[in-house]
């Protein structure tokens, strides 16, 4: 049985140096992807913008940036995700955040927090918005007619005329269908409420050992990839390692030791259903220690083959994203 | 030494500027034309690379406008993009501070200094009605005469939160009322460089308090030189001496291999621009009424335009005419004493600054601008993306070098060094 293997990025940093090297490391590794962190009002770079900077640089991974709806406009969101999908050549996705921390609502000063109901409201619209925003143009709309003198066939694009309780947009996008038709939309979750607000893709999920895994696996909508988060401490010293994991604790199950070991535990979760794991670096060098001590590991025992699929969906086996407003669509 | 003309590569956005039935014109989406652009801008050592922002569909007699390049890219993602190719290219972007936040953008314009080393601009443009609001939250909330005002403040608050250094910040003006922590350390150019467009009275006061360059649209050489004078008039009110704002209009050119060469494709390219449905549609404009019943190659309507300016037929693209009835006059005039069909007279008197000739002619032109204070630079708009800017550099840039009127490496790896803009101080 194999896995996929991603791996958390959650560095503040704003050297384009550190993010160029982590991406390459992740990368030459032929690990299937890497998220981004962010939120509003912690330290760091906005998450998008540094994946766009490491697509170009990169050939196989998929980038998954998190960015929050709360407080951001789903037009920007839509528009912002599907240019990385073009720049990464079909390697986008989106991992999906909701924020009820009113000091980043007093950044922005719009309105005071929404309670956590309305938030993942919300959020639901704000992907139901950018889905349909992706959607909006068929694939074929620009036509390049020559003897009419058009360049689009404008029956080919659709307003999406979405009004909710939070928002209203019109469309269509600004940005042609994005390579994927759908990038890859994520969202990490502890509870029900977030799968049954938000329409993703790839669920994160935090089970402390296989057993819990499997039973969320099978609490989660049929057809999701699930991946199993662990914060990972690596060392070829058992020892070494479990001294710097130290006392910390996370919602995600801690491991620290040699790359073998963290080979069997995935091994053992491997049966419970799950997709893959997202590891988390405990620091910074964890990150080498998982593409260059782990991953050799992963691939001798037959646990981890590196993808030849050139989109971040194939390489999830995600189903090809069926354009909504596309007249096969209609007749489905 | 003779003033140092600055150079910029604008992609070309979604107007009829850009000839796509041409054979060589490739993608105006795929990332591989913005690649092109700005390796070719910056091998021609240019100072930076400018691209537009898009925030709807326009429209036209309530449809979407088929017939030029329609759709693009996000400006942020792209310019990030090729921050990771590029080494020295400045790269700016037109953000609309009326459908953006200060924290948000003023984090993501930060997040692009540091990660280009210092080459991130943002040209401050500005909305208000409802038609591009219909995409965002807060829909057309902002009032005409308030456009500037919240781009005022909006600048304002940015360089705030860039003065921070990371640190707490709290803003209370008319259009904002916002705290907390920024988390951005100060990027290596301070502050992002700030460009600005816009010609009303407002707009060049909002310029020479704010704005390291302005974005100008100048036809002829005596008022671009007026232009020029007025908008460096205006600095030391503000406390600023005149290098401190680069006037940098946008233009295009066509090289040939002798000047009537370059003249014969020049024409060529104003018919492959203004075909016969274009030119009903830029007439429309002006007009303000649905034409599509006329012959392009015929007269122009007898009738006046329409003057009811909250029902315009087009949408989403700024009002080119402040008085209708004597552009259309004088319009009327011209067809008459030229002889002159639709056609013929939209491509008459639309259309930019259009540089002509052999590559020594233009660079003679170009250099002329700059040394009698018409303007400081160029900013490049081709009429053939992404391959559009290649005999420029190739066969332009070493004449204008020869000259000794544009660099041969560049001064700076920050496109604040490039340009001579001092680096502000923090506060």
């Amino acid at each position: 049985m194999t896995v996929q293997i991603a791996v958390a990025l959650d560095d503040r940093s704003f050297a384009a140096s550190h993010w160029a090297g982590a991406a390459r490391l992740a990368d030459e590794a032929r690990l299937d992807f890497v998220t981004f962190d962010d939120r509003f009002g912690r330290p760091g770079p906005d998450a998008v913008l540094v994946a766009s900077y490491v697509a170009p640089l990169t050939r196989h991974i998929g980038l998954i940036p998190v960015a929050t709806t709360t407080h951001t406009e789903p037009f920007h969101l839509s528009t912002a995700l599907a240019t990385l999908d073009y720049v990464s050549h079909g390697r986008a996705g989106w991992q999906v955040r909701v924020s009820a921390d009113p000091a980043e609502a007093d950044l922005l000063g719009r309105r005071a927090p929404l309670g956590f109901d309305e938030l993942f409201a919300e959020a639901r619209d704000a992907v139901e918005v950018v889905r349909r925003l992706w959607d909006s143009w068929a694939e074929d709309a620009i036509i390049k007619d020559v003897p009419t003198g058009r360049f689009i066939d404008r029956d080919r694009l659709h307003y999406i005329d979405f009004a909710g309780a939070y928002f209203a947009v019109k469309g269509p996008s600004i940005v042609p269908r994005p390579p994927q038709g759908q990038p890859v939309i994520a969202a990490l979750t502890h509870e029900a409420r977030v799968w049954e607000n938000l329409d993703a893709d790839v669920y994160f999920v935090t089970p402390s050992d296989v057993d819990s895994a499997a039973k969320i696996v099978r609490q989660l909508p049929a057809g999701k990839k699930v991946f199993a988060d662990l914060v990972a401490f690596l060392d070829p010293d058992q020892e070494t390692a479990i001294r710097r994991r130290g006392s910390v604790t996370s919602d995600a199950a801690v491991f620290a030791g040699t790359p073998a070991q963290l080979a069997d535990l995935i091994a053992g979760w491997a049966p419970a259903g799950i997709a893959g794991v997202r590891l988390r670096p405990g620091t910074p060098d964890d990150l080498t220690a998982i593409t260059r001590d782990l991953v050799p590991v992963l691939r001798e025992r037959g646990l981890f083959t590196p993808s030849t699929a050139t989109t971040l969906r194939e390489r999830l086996g995600l189903p090809v994203a069926v354009n909504r407003y596309s007249p096969e669509s209609a007749h489905a | 030494m003779p003033k140092q003309i600055i150079l910029a590569a604008h992609f070309p956005g979604v107007n009829n500027t850009t000839v796509w039935s041409d054979p060589r014109s490739g993608s105006q989406i795929e990332f591989d034309s913005f690649e092109h652009l700005a390796r070719t801008a910056e091998r021609g050592k240019f100072d930076f690379f400018f691209l537009a922002e898009g925030l709807r569909l326009r429209e036209q007699r309530g449809l979407i406008h088929d017939l030029d390049v329609v759709g693009r890219p996000d400006t942020l993602t792209v310019l990030t993009a090729l921050a990771a190719i590029t080494t020295h290219l400045g790269l700016a972007g037109t953000l609309n501070a009326t459908f953006h936040e200060p924290y948000e953008l003023a984090r993501q314009l930060a997040t692009l200094d540091h990660l280009s080393g210092g080459r991130a601009a943002w040209n401050v443009v500005t909305s208000h009605g409802g038609f591009f609001g219909e995409n965002f939250r807060r829909g057309g909330f902002l009032d005409h005469a308030d456009r500037y005002v919240r781009a005022g403040e909006f600048i304002e608050a940015a360089r705030t939160l860039w003065d921070t250094d990371g640190g707490d910040f709290a803003i209370d003006s008319s259009q904002f009322g916002i705290k907390g922590r920024f988390g951005v350390p100060r990027s290596p150019q301070g502050h992002p460089v700030v460009l600005q467009a816009g010609d009303s009275a407002a707009g060049r006061d909002l310029a020479a308090r704010h704005a390291d360059a302005i974005f100008s649209r100048h036809h002829k050489l005596e008022d671009a030189q007026q232009f020029y004078r007025d908008v460096k008039g205006r600095l030391p009110a503000y406390g600023r001496d005149v290098d401190s704002l680069k006037i940098i209009p946008g233009v295009s050119y066509v090289l040939g291999d002798t000047d009537a060469d370059a003249q014969e494709k020049a024409h060529y390219i104003r018919r492959q621009q203004v075909t016969p449905q274009t030119a009903i549609l830029l007439l429309e404009q002006l007009w303000n009424q649905d034409l599509s019943s006329y012959d392009p190659e015929g007269p122009l309507p007898a009738a006046d335009p329409v003057l009811d300016e909250d029902d315009t037929i087009i949408k989403g693209r700024a009002g080119m005419f402040p008085d209708r009835l004597k552009t259309a006059t004088e319009w009327r005039a011209l067809a008459e004493a030229k002889k002159l069909s639709i056609r013929d007279l939209v491509i008459e008197v639309t259309g930019r600054q259009n540089f002509i000739g052999t590559p020594a002619r233009v660079a003679a032109l170009l250099d002329e601008y700059v040394q009698t204070d018409a303007c400081d630079g160029f900013i490049l708009v081709s009429h053939l993306t992404p391959g559009g800017l290649d005999d420029f550099v190739d066969q332009v840039v070493p004449l204008l070098q020869e000259r000794g009127v544009f660099r041969t490496e560049y001064e700076s790896t920050t496109l604040r060094g490039n340009l001579g803009l001092r680096q502000p101080e923090g506060r």
